[in-house]
């Protein structure tokens, strides 16, 4: 029997059954759907995860102060304490060649105003390298250049949602804006990141070379000489990453003097590992949603083979007709197994509708990202197959295995 | 038609031929049956013959062995010269699908297909294209004397034309061999002579027929008479005067 006779005949025998077929159909659409929605929101899931890791740098080491030991024996934060100094940053940029890029910084808060518009934000004093490592890009006018930094220049470049609030859409550059009580000349503003991998707006900040931040933003608190809050900086390869880490700790133990067994009085963040935890939390989560997709998928499996099974026997007369006018094994085990394919299929093809219409409406009104590709689809597609064959397969071996004069027997 | 003639039709070969057919179901157990003991038979092209016997008797088992359902025991069977032994499940299939036409007693028509397709159904194995089937099973249904009744479903049909379309059904391939287990059970006895005067036509046609029944009226039309007793084959009278 050659194929669209095959197909015509499920077709038929389907049509004669069709409330049955449809609602066998269900546990397929249910199950493919389900598997739609579920590794779509895994996906989305995990593409947040590599929007973290691209934003943040996968080669970066971020150093901050010691967290100190306050009054009261109270445990303070890491970066309440200014262990950390330009001269740090200067020996490690110095002494350890796998690390590429070094930048110290401080950070603060501080209204800016422009006109009668101002706008609470955090700023950033930076060295030339922090752009870098952050991947931050100008969107117009010039960077720092080596005169802002010696000469603690009083210029400043606005993140976008700062440049927003301010100035509208008129252009900053040129400009002059208060943080505080001092005037800075805009230079430039940074292209806009968007939302970060845990939710905050990371164009909300300015940026003001080190030397002038010490000097014109930071001067209330009594700063040593020289102290900056964080250290950070990036490795040329990935792989160099922990190496450079070891380096970097054995350098500011040596040259903060702590003897061997004290505790360090700097933390170290490495920032892969911990979008490696995350991602393997993630992994889990879209590994359990897959598996809650992929049970109710075999549920409608299930259904699938009983009502083939069901169906064998109540066809048993005409199974048996059909050997006895020549039907073979072969043609009977394709006849059920067509059948079951095409419920299947057509449960599949319902299923990545309802899927990606699913999908599309988590993704709308949900809280959940949602990451809906072809590559989903297809493996639906693929899914919704394999069940068909899975479970059909054994009923229609059955119906193949009859034999005919037993078959013609029943009433 | 008697054996002289029979011999001078020679060059043809038997459509049935078996030799020492035995047949035993669960051998070497205690519930062992031995159903068939020894059935020597020859039916040539054209010839239309009854196997006769109560139930029990080992006609059903000889049936299911003639129609390829079966494979025996021991002993040889030639359908159509070739030798069912060495046939698989598949093959045997195939061979059904050839030479065998079946007409049973309860018509066993699909009831959700119309006569047409339930005539055309044995053709989709065979890989006919389906015009051609459609427009051969109306041909067929035109020479069983319903070509009104081709889009009737089984159940718009009387038992006499559910058993005529059976039969179109059965020819449609062509088969050397019909073979028939209680065709007329299921009918009146008006409509049993009309279906047993088709399967005359069809011997006349030179198509092979065999008759499974018990009933000695229904045997009597054919042209040899075979009867089974305890698994055994015995011939019975030749029923001359039916012959045209």
């Amino acid at each position: 029997m050659n194929f669209t006779e095959v197909l015509r005949t499920a077709v038929f025998a389907l049509r004669g059954n069709w409330m049955r077929s449809a609602l066998t159909s269900l546990g397929v659409i249910i199950g493919i759907a389900a598997v739609i929605v579920m590794v779509s929101v895994g996906q989305g899931t995990q593409a947040e995860i590599d929007k973290l890791v691209s934003g943040l740098g996968s080669n970066r080491l971020d150093i901050s102060g010691g967290s100190g030991v306050g009054g009261g024996g109270v445990r303070l934060a890491a970066g309440s304490r200014y262990t950390l100094s330009v001269d740090d940053a200067d020996a490690i940029r110095k002494e350890i060649p796998e690390v590429q890029y070094v930048a110290a910084s401080l950070r603060g808060g501080t209204q800016v105003v422009y006109a009668e518009n101002n706008w609470s934000t955090q700023w950033q004093g930076v060295q030339p390298d922090w752009f870098d490592i952050n991947e931050w890009v100008i969107a117009s006018g010039q960077a720092f250049d080596a005169r802002d930094y010696s000469g603690a220049a009083k210029s400043v470049i606005l993140g976008d949602t700062v440049a927003q609030q301010l100035f509208g859409d008129q252009d900053p550059v040129g400009q002059t804006v208060r943080l505080g009580r001092v005037p800075f000349t805009v230079v430039a503003t940074l292209k806009p990141k968007g939302q970060g991998g845990f939710g905050q707006d990371q164009d909300d900040l300015v940026v003001v070379p080190l030397e002038t931040a010490r000097r014109r933003l930071s001067g209330a608190t009594a700063l040593p000489p020289g102290a900056v809050q964080q250290i950070s900086l990036g490795v040329g390869r990935a792989e160099d990453l922990s190496y450079a880490q070891t380096e970097v700790e054995a350098l500011l133990r040596q040259r903060h003097k702590i003897q061997p067994g004290d505790d360090d009085d700097f933390t170290v963040r490495n920032i892969a590992e911990i979008v490696a935890t995350r991602t393997q939390t993630t992994r889990l989560m879209s590994l359990l949603l897959g598996a809650v997709a992929g049970i109710s998928l075999i549920v409608g499996g299930i259904g699938i083979m009983n009502i083939m099974l069901v169906s064998v026997t109540e066809r048993i007369r005409e199974i048996g007709l059909r050997m006895a006018v020549g039907a073979g094994p072969g043609d009977i085990r394709k006849q059920f197994l067509a059948e079951a394919m095409l419920i299947s299929l057509i449960g599949g093809v319902i299923g990545i509708a309802l899927g990606i219409v699913g999908a599309l409406l988590v993704g709308k009104f949900g809280s959940l990202p949602v990451a809906l590709n072809g590559k989903v689809v297809g493996l639906a597609a693929g899914f919704s197959i394999a069940t068909g064959l899975f479970f059909g397969y054994y009923p229609a071996r059955k119906a193949s295995q009859l034999d005919p004069i037993e078959a013609l027997r029943q009433q | 038609m008697n054996a002289s003639e029979i011999e001078a039709r020679a060059p043809r070969a038997a459509v049935i031929q078996t030799r020492d057919l035995r047949k035993v179901y669960s051998a070497g157990t205690e519930a062992e049956v031995v159903a068939l003991r020894g059935v020597d038979l020859r039916i040539e092209p054209g010839e239309f013959v009854a196997i006769m016997g109560p139930s029990g008797s080992g006609k059903s088992t000889l049936m299911n062995l003639i129609g390829c359902l079966d494979t025996p025991s021991s002993g040889t069977y030639h359908c159509d010269g070739v030798d069912i032994a060495t046939l698989d499940a598949e093959q045997r299939a195939g061979l059904r699908l050839e030479k065998i036409g079946f007409v049973f007693q309860g018509f066993n028509l699909l009831s959700r297909m119309s006569a047409l397709e339930n005539v055309a159904m044995p053709m989709g194995y065979a890989n006919v294209a389906r015009e051609e089937r459609l427009r051969r099973a109306q041909a067929a249904l035109d020479a069983v004397g319903l070509a009104s009744r081709a889009q009737h479903r089984p159940s718009e049909l009387s038992g006499g034309q559910q058993q005529r379309v059976a039969i179109a059904r059965a020819l449609i391939n062509r088969p050397p061999i019909l073979l028939a287990d209680e065709p007329t059970g299921a009918l009146d006895s008006r409509t049993g002579e009309e279906i047993l005067a088709l399967f005359k036509q069809l011997r006349d046609a030179d198509h092979t027929v065999v008759l499974i029944t018990h009933d000695a009226e229904v045997a009597a039309h054919a042209d040899r008479i075979y009867e089974m007793r305890d698994g055994e084959l015995h011939a019975a009278a030749a029923q001359q005067a039916s012959r045209p």
